[in-house]
């Protein structure tokens, strides 16, 4: 086992080239120190119920086979990593399996391992789901990340963030939608948005002469959501915006944007 | 006329009977330790018992996060070559995919007719500063292992990688288009040096005409998966 040590970053370096590099060594010479002490863990162990157990040096189908744990042998299950499950076995041996193999093991129960892949049926029931979609909004660039929790298969509440990217104006965007799919289980799932929030628009003062301004914003869309694979899914979506502004009439923006999301 | 008394005798003798076996056990003299009426099947002798061991698994850790910062030399173009260096948060979704979100900085020097011309100066010096954010996807090709001696293998893995995001430059946000490739050497299953080649592509008019500039950089980054 090493001994704590202790990393001392002397006070006179100015550059931030250095001191950047120094804190980039601490933080490789902590990850390297602190790795052992974690070995005392209580992992949770499986006993292997097929004839073997492929060990992987990484944790991905293109990383070679280097050792296989015989049927009746116990495995730790270190960690975790997508579909990836880092195991240790009696002997020592560490190396990584994938899903698909572990959930053949058993449990200390004699049950067996009880998680599943991700598929379509988490694409209904999947209570959070993240993503990234760009497009175009009313004639400039939108850049949007959205995180979205499901109240039931129905209905989800979303808090989106944008960045609007244009010619004459940028503007920051976030609002909250509620929205409803009627076929959550569909491959293809349309739905319907309702959003409200605010837009902070900042005219470009070498075109414009404007002052930046804050508006509220509320409106109306369609979409798609489809299952890709695995975790994935693709959506695309069509928003009528009205922005409230304090002048005599109200805008009207149009957006349509593609991207893809995922669920956990 | 006979077998009538018999019935009615009977009759009598059932439900005194049975009155009896309602009643026995209110006032105690009945049988304490009568069973309770079991549905189990009748083969069954002995009653196990034993309760269902109750195990909690240890919850398995997961490690789909990877941070990490960089620093290297970006190209600005027209603008020189500077340091830049930058944030970098990685989820990985599947054994292949990955979304990351970065966020960096440099800084512009001259261009060539700034310094020709002697001190005419097309943007300021605020103005030099170069922010930059991007969201990407990255799909891991080529997973291998490296050689190092003899006795000392280590994963490494290509990537590919694009994304969208806004860069902060000349006194405008621009939008850009982020593509590259890296290489990412894993020192162990935690910790991981990142070669990066990235192409920033965004729109400028500052040298007159508006063009898409590329920019390039190169950095060498260390990551920790959480």
């Amino acid at each position: 086992m090493s001994e704590p040590s202790t990393t001392t970053i002397p006070s006179t370096l100015q550059q931030t080239k250095a001191a950047l590099a120094s804190c980039l060594c601490a933080v490789v010479l902590q990850i390297f120190l602190t790795a052992p002490l974690q070995a005392a863990d209580d992992y949770r162990s499986v006993t292997i119920a097929e004839p073997y157990l492929e060990m992987r040096t990484g944790p991905g189908k293109g990383y070679p086979v280097f050792h296989v744990v015989d049927r009746g042998e116990d495995v730790d299950i270190i960690k975790r990593r997508t579909d990836w499950f880092l195991v240790r076995s009696d002997r020592g041996k560490e190396g990584w399996v994938e899903l698909g193999e572990m959930q053949l093991t058993l449990q200390a129960d004699g049950q067996q391992f009880d998680i599943r892949e991700p598929g379509i049926e988490d694409f209904t029931n999947a209570k959070w789901e993240t993503g990234l979609l760009a497009g175009d909004f009313g004639g400039a660039n939108i850049i949007s990340l959205y995180g979205g929790y499901s109240l039931n298969p129905n209905v989800s509440i979303e808090l989106w963030g944008s960045q609007i990217l244009g010619n004459f104006a940028n503007a920051w965007m976030a609002s909250v939608n509620i929205v409803h799919e009627a076929f959550p289980e569909w491959r293809v799932s349309p739905y319907f948005a309702l959003g409200a929030g605010a837009i902070h628009t900042m005219p470009k003062s070498t075109i414009v002469q404007g002052e930046d301004r804050t508006d509220q914003i509320g409106h109306v869309g369609v979409g798609l959501r489809i299952y890709a694979t695995r975790r994935f899914l693709l959506r695309a979506e069509y928003n009528s915006y009205v922005v409230f502004t304090s002048r005599d009439e109200n805008e009207e923006v149009e957006e349509w944007k593609v991207g893809f999301a995922f669920f956990f | 006329m006979e077998s009538r008394f018999r019935v009615l005798f009977l009759i009598v003798a059932m439900i005194s009977l049975s009155g009896c076996a309602a009643t026995k056990n209110l006032f105690g003299f009945g049988d304490e330790e009568a069973p309770p009426p079991s549905a189990e099947a009748p083969g069954q002798v002995i009653d196990p018992e034993v309760d269902r061991r109750e195990i909690k698994e240890p919850a398995i850790d997961r490690e789909d996060w990877e941070f990490g910062a960089f620093a290297g030399i970006m190209s600005i173009e027209d603008f020189g070559t500077d340091l830049s260096y930058g944030l970098s948060l990685a989820y990985h979704v599947t054994e292949g995919f990955f979304v990351e979100a970065t966020a960096g900085y440099s800084r512009a020097g001259y261009t060539s007719f700034e310094v020709l011309s002697g001190g005419a100066e097309l943007i300021s010096d605020d103005e030099r500063d170069l922010y930059y954010y991007n969201l990407s996807v990255g799909y891991n090709i080529m997973p291998g292992e490296v050689f190092i001696g003899e006795g000392r293998a280590y994963n490494s893995s290509l990537y590919v990688i694009a994304g969208l995001g806004s860069t902060t430059f000349a006194g405008d946000d621009r939008f850009t288009v982020v593509l590259g490739a890296g290489y990412r050497f894993l020192l162990n299953d935690a910790v991981a040096l990142h070669l990066d080649f990235r192409d920033h592509l965004f729109d400028i008019d500052i040298i007159g005409e508006e063009k898409t500039a590329h920019n390039l950089e190169a950095t060498l980054g260390v990551t920790v998966f959480f």
